[in-house]
């Protein structure tokens, strides 16, 4: 019974810290992976010579795996989500992540030399969806602010939008990608993002 | 003044011909953009002529120009864009970011040779980014019809009267000497070009449809800036 109740209670202490560091964690997180990347950006050999490919495979590893991609691409296809087959919704995630990763990294890639402020998180400790919100400090301008909307899956903290000055990266090609279906169906999308991931590659 | 004239008449002309194409328009893909068309058609001579033009000299400008000399002119410009961020921030009645601008600006012009070194951005002031279009946005201004002028850009009705007034008030256009008038003109010019080049370059990686993309990323920025940082909910989620 004594023991019974001992482990109950290390469960609960356990559970506690789990969560504890789960309320600590977003804003936290937002800041370790983007210093993380940053640090590899200026300190990689590779990368400070300018290539691409080793760029991308950095932010696959480090960034990737911190973003929920089917999220992203359900906002991004609005109601032109529902009417894709399970396949489509597979195929278009997976082009539209790419595009994605590497938007992203050409993004930060611009923002490498300045200083980045962590501002403090003001969310509900039990919110299960946040904004994280950083601001990039740059000499003579007006500072950009890069948000992140975060929402807690199965017990770990994904990003499903960052939002850089204001523009959504999600949200900015709702447009462009109701635009494509309207042309040439879901199918005719996937095609469009395929051949631009392609195209880029080269 | 001959330059500002011309820029007003030939605004004139672009508002009353997209006027034009708007009416022989059916099912535009964005109700902010009536005009579709005719933008499009816009965009694609801006294309032409700032990519063979334009951009070549903006980017031999950010490669060979020393960048101590980069900075400075766009401090020098920016110290001027501050006293309209300074009275357009008044006009919305935002007091303290009015105060933020002007304290820039008496820094800067005082103790920055002019304008030309920004020390409030070293001590701590930063730079406002407030304007004429929204002035009129807290006014109960809606932005009308998104536009797409040469050289100017992306734009919209609302957005592009703010940039008439700014453009009509100056200040260059007050200097007496023609010659140093049109050389302050075109630095100005390519400064804001220049500033630009980073941007298009992540917009190049990211865009299936550049003018779309343009159009979106435009449109929500301008609202973010509006509504400072908070913008009411978008209505499309799904």
């Amino acid at each position: 019974m004594r023991t019974a109740i001992r482990i109950g209670l290390l469960a609960l202490a356990a559970a506690f810290a789990a969560s504890a560091y789960a309320q600590e964690a977003t804003d936290a997180m937002v800041k370790r992976v983007s210093q993380d990347v940053l640090q590899t950006i200026n300190s990689d050999p590779k990368i400070q010579a300018g290539d691409q490919a080793r760029i991308r495979e950095v932010m696959e590893v480090k960034l990737a795996p911190n973003f929920d991609f089917e999220r992203m691409t359900a906002l991004a296809m609005g109601r032109n989500w529902r009417e894709a087959t399970p396949e489509q919704q597979k195929r278009l995630t997976s082009e539209f992540k790419t595009l994605l990763v590497r938007t992203y990294s050409g993004a930060l890639t611009q923002y490498r030399d300045q200083t980045i402020d962590y501002k403090p998180l003001r969310a509900d400790p039990n919110a299960a969806d946040v904004l994280v919100r950083t601001e990039v400090i740059r000499q003579g301008q007006p500072p950009v602010q890069i948000d992140y909307g975060m929402e807690k899956k199965d017990n770990a903290w994904k990003a499903y939008d960052v939002v850089v000055g204001g523009v959504s990266l999600v949200t900015n090609y709702r447009d462009e990608f109701t635009e494509q279906v309207r042309a040439g169906g879901i199918d005719g999308l996937i095609k469009t993002l395929a051949a631009k991931n392609g195209g880029g590659a080269k | 003044m001959k330059l500002r004239s011309l820029f007003a008449r030939w605004w004139a002309i672009g508002v009353g011909m997209a006027l034009l194409a708007g009416c022989a328009t059916t099912g535009p893909t964005s109700p902010a953009d009536p005009f579709e068309p005719w933008n499009r058609a816009m965009y694609d001579v801006h294309q032409v002529v700032d990519g063979k033009i334009v951009k070549p000299v903006a980017q031999a400008y950010v490669d060979y120009a020393p960048k101590p000399i980069q900075q400075t002119i766009r401090n020098f410009f920016g110290n001027i864009d501050d006293v309209f961020s300074a009275i357009t921030s008044l006009m919305s009645g935002k007091l303290d970011r009015a105060g933020n601008d002007m304290g820039r600006v008496i820094v800067n012009t005082l103790f920055g040779i002019g304008g030309m070194i920004d020390v409030a951005s070293d001590g701590g002031i930063p730079k406002g980014d407030w304007d004429f279009g929204l002035a009129f946005g807290t006014w109960g201004f809606q932005q009308g019809p998104y536009l797409f002028v040469p050289l100017i850009g992306p734009t919209t009705v609302r957005d592009g009267s703010g940039l008439a007034v700014r453009f009509y008030l100056g200040p260059v256009g007050y200097v007496p000497d023609v010659p140093a008038r049109n050389v302050l003109y075109g630095i100005d010019a390519l400064d804001t070009r220049a500033e630009a080049l980073s941007t298009e370059s992540v917009i190049d990686q990211a865009a299936l449809d550049r003018y779309t993309f343009i159009r979106r990323a435009y449109l929500q920025r301008r609202q973010y800036l509006l509504y400072e940082g908070k913008p009411p909910a978008d209505k499309e989620e799904p």
